[in-house]
């Protein structure tokens, strides 16, 4: 319920334009909440609205390939060449990656997660969400730099392929590699949305699942996965999206033929110094996104956020 | 209508916006004849490592102009730090070829009076009016430092280190290549490919036209499957000779210094197609608001004591021929180490970085640009 201010100078006469406004707004506690949530909602429409707007103004004009001043004329030029070699590649490429890491996230952090909610002693589980942010601490490009370590061709997976007598990999600097190394960096945002709904289903479920003579195999997919749906679904908005907009692994622990649409936007940025076509092409992930969203919120995905 | 408006609108903050710079600085075509007293401050854009303790505090103390620097992650970042607001921010750039071009036809930067520079008449011939700041005999600031970008080969792979970029191109060397990751690397195929294709018809390795650019293109993209990496920073081609698998690549004379250091046994080649190279350039704004101290500062960094000292802290060569005694001083043998002792032809042959513009010289404006460069780059990568 919202305060207002009117009930505590109830019966003392009060000054005019005080106590006209205090009137007016007491039959109208609407108008009241409105005000009370005007600044963060005016910070919203500020910082983020102003911002993909002017992103998408950006985009419909062009820039002078010399000196790279932004022309102000309108033009559709670069959404066209968007559609030219090698971009279509990279967008797929992108896509893919970001589907490959988020399904991967899925089928390592489910079990994770259910040992977690259910079988883990409190102790145990404590440490284990503990271990799992721990890496969060930690700055990524120090993370990023630790896998090109890991991976190097006399790093420190082949030294313990070779302890066990298998063949050395050969995966540094490929797409590979970026695969493992975005699953690994964006795995706790996984495992965090599908154990907050693995933790809130109630136990009696499963008992009753059993009662009614459903092995555990078939209580696992009749009744603990459906429910974890939403939490896998937010989960993979982060995964998902996270990977759809990082260009640094790419740079970092990718090879050639390994750019993303980050990657793009980049360079654009940097070295084309062409921003009209760095802002068409950052509609990309957005348009990708708002699918991606409609399609989780079925899901109801937005339920355990 | 709304869009006449508004365009008037732009037109009349443009014109303000370079008047009010403008009516602060008493500017004439004239170059000044002399310099005057120092305004007690300099601002500079430069690389980093570029403007350290060692050589800017006695200029400072010299001087009394205390110097601030802004430094810069790219070609590109100088370029837009040098016009962004109409420009004037910053008195000077230590541009490299790549961006100093642009910087001259942006207007953005300012002749300079060499007669004002003494000690540039003992840099090496080459760079005394090289075609990356002098344009039309006009010279658009002091050269600083360079560096050739070399073949980088470990010599326990190869015996016999190659003599010739082909080897980059070299099926044999399949993922054992790193190429850096920069569009201006079209070039290093351009002057491979102005000497084993003479029918393109190459001659300067940053003019070329839509024909020559996709035969380099071309050529590149057969390059990419044996690429192991395109690295973005020299550590990362470092990593990758000590432990990456990676024995030949394109690179620059501080990563053979710094792996040799390690004991990693490589070599930088010149091959017999020669190399590109970069070259520095302290340019001065066309609005610079400190201009006396800005004149002091490229006589000061031109000398042989200062350039001695940052070729060493920076591990590339001086264009003042007397620097190298001074490195011999500082640092036993550093003087042949960074090549600040080789012949003039040398020097002439190192086809140096500048910003590839529609203008090719040849009165045809048939040239690709920049920009199809860094497209074409980004479709070279993949």
């Amino acid at each position: 319920m919202a305060v207002d201010p009117a009930v505590g100078t109830e019966g003392s006469p009060g000054t005019g334009a005080l106590r006209a406004v205090a009137r007016f707004t007491w039959r109208r506690p609407r108008l009241v909440t409105l005000g009370q949530v005007s600044a963060p909602v005016a910070a919203f429409l500020l910082v983020y609205v102003a911002a993909l707007v002017a992103l998408l103004i950006q985009s419909f004009w062009t820039s002078d390939s010399f000196t790279g001043k932004v022309i102000h004329s309108w033009t559709l030029d670069n959404f066209a060449e968007i559609a030219n070699d090698p971009y279509p590649t990279i967008i797929r490429r992108t896509v893919f990656i970001a589907a490959a890491v988020t399904v991967t996230c899925m089928l390592l952090a489910f079990p994770y997660a259910y040992f977690l909610a259910r079988i883990a002693s409190r102790r145990l589980r404590i440490a284990l969400l503990v271990a799992t942010v721990l890496p969060l601490w930690v700055s990524y490009l120090v993370r990023v730099y630790s896998w090109r370590l890991i991976l190097n061709p006399d790093g420190a997976l082949n030294w313990w392929l070779n302890k066990l007598g298998l063949p050395d990999q050969n995966i540094a600097y490929t797409n590979w590699a970026m695969w493992l190394v975005f699953t690994y960096i964006w795995f706790p945002f996984m495992v965090l949305p599908v154990y907050a709904a693995l933790e809130r289903l109630p136990y009696s479920y499963v008992e009753a699942s059993a009662d009614l003579g459903a092995k555990g195999w078939t209580t696992l997919r009749r009744v603990i996965l459906p429910l974890a749906v939403p939490g896998l679904a937010a989960g993979s908005i982060f995964t998902f999206s996270l990977t759809l907009g990082d260009y640094i692994a790419p740079s970092l622990v990718g090879g050639p033929g390994s750019s993303l649409i980050g990657t793009v936007v980049f360079e654009n940025l940097g070295l084309a110094n062409n921003l009209p076509f760095a802002a068409a092409f950052a509609t990309i992930p957005l348009a990708i996104m708002a699918v991606y969203l409609a399609l989780m919120k079925r899901l109801g995905a937005f339920e355990s956020l | 209508m709304k869009r006449v408006r508004l365009v008037h609108m732009l037109v009349a903050a443009g014109v303000a916006a370079l008047a009010v710079p403008a009516a602060g600085v008493t500017k004439s075509d004239a170059l000044p004849t002399s310099v005057g007293k120092g305004e007690g401050k300099l601002t500079l854009v430069a690389w980093e490592g570029y403007t350290e303790k060692q050589w800017v505090a006695p200029f400072e103390k010299a001087t009394g102009c205390n110097v601030t620097t802004k430094y810069a992650g790219s070609s590109n970042d100088m370029f837009n730090l040098m016009t962004s607001g109409g420009g004037g921010q910053y008195d000077m750039v230590s541009a490299s070829g790549d961006a100093s071009l642009r910087l001259i036809y942006a207007g953005a930067v300012q002749e300079v009076n060499m007669k004002l520079v003494p000690a540039s008449k003992d840099f090496f011939k080459a760079f005394q009016s090289p075609p990356n700041n002098t344009v039309g005999g006009k010279h658009y600031g002091v050269s600083l430092q360079f560096g050739p970008n070399v073949l980088m080969v470990n010599k326990k792979a190869f015996k016999k280190p190659p003599t010739t970029w082909g080897a980059i191109y070299d099926p044999k060397n399949k993922g054992k290549i790193t190429i850096p990751d920069n569009p201006i690397q079209i070039a290093d195929a351009a002057l491979y490919l102005s000497k084993t294709k003479p029918s393109l018809g190459i001659k300067d390795p940053y003019e070329l036209t839509k024909a020559q650019l996709d035969a380099a293109v071309q050529l590149l993209e057969q390059q990419r499957p044996l690429v192991k990496k395109y690295w973005a920073l020299a550590s990362d081609q470092i990593d990758l000779f000590k432990n990456g698998g990676s024995t030949i690549g394109a690179s620059w004379p501080y990563q053979v210094n710094t792996l040799r250091a390690a004991k990693v046994p490589v070599v930088g080649v010149i091959p017999k197609e020669g190399v590109t190279g970069w070259l520095d350039t302290w340019m001065l704004s066309s609005k610079a608001k400190h201009p006396n101290c800005a004149y002091k500062w490229m006589q000061y960094i031109s000398t042989p004591k200062p350039q001695a000292q940052q070729a060493i802290y920076f591990g590339e060569t001086p264009v003042n021929k007397k620097a190298c005694k001074v490195m011999d001083s500082l640092s036993k043998g550093s003087c042949a180490q960074y090549s600040g002792n080789k012949t003039e032809s040398y020097y002439r042959s190192i086809k140096f970085w500048k910003t590839p513009i529609t203008d090719c010289g040849n009165g045809q404006k048939n040239c690709m640009d920049l920009r199809a460069w860094t497209d074409a780059w980004t479709k070279i990568k993949g």
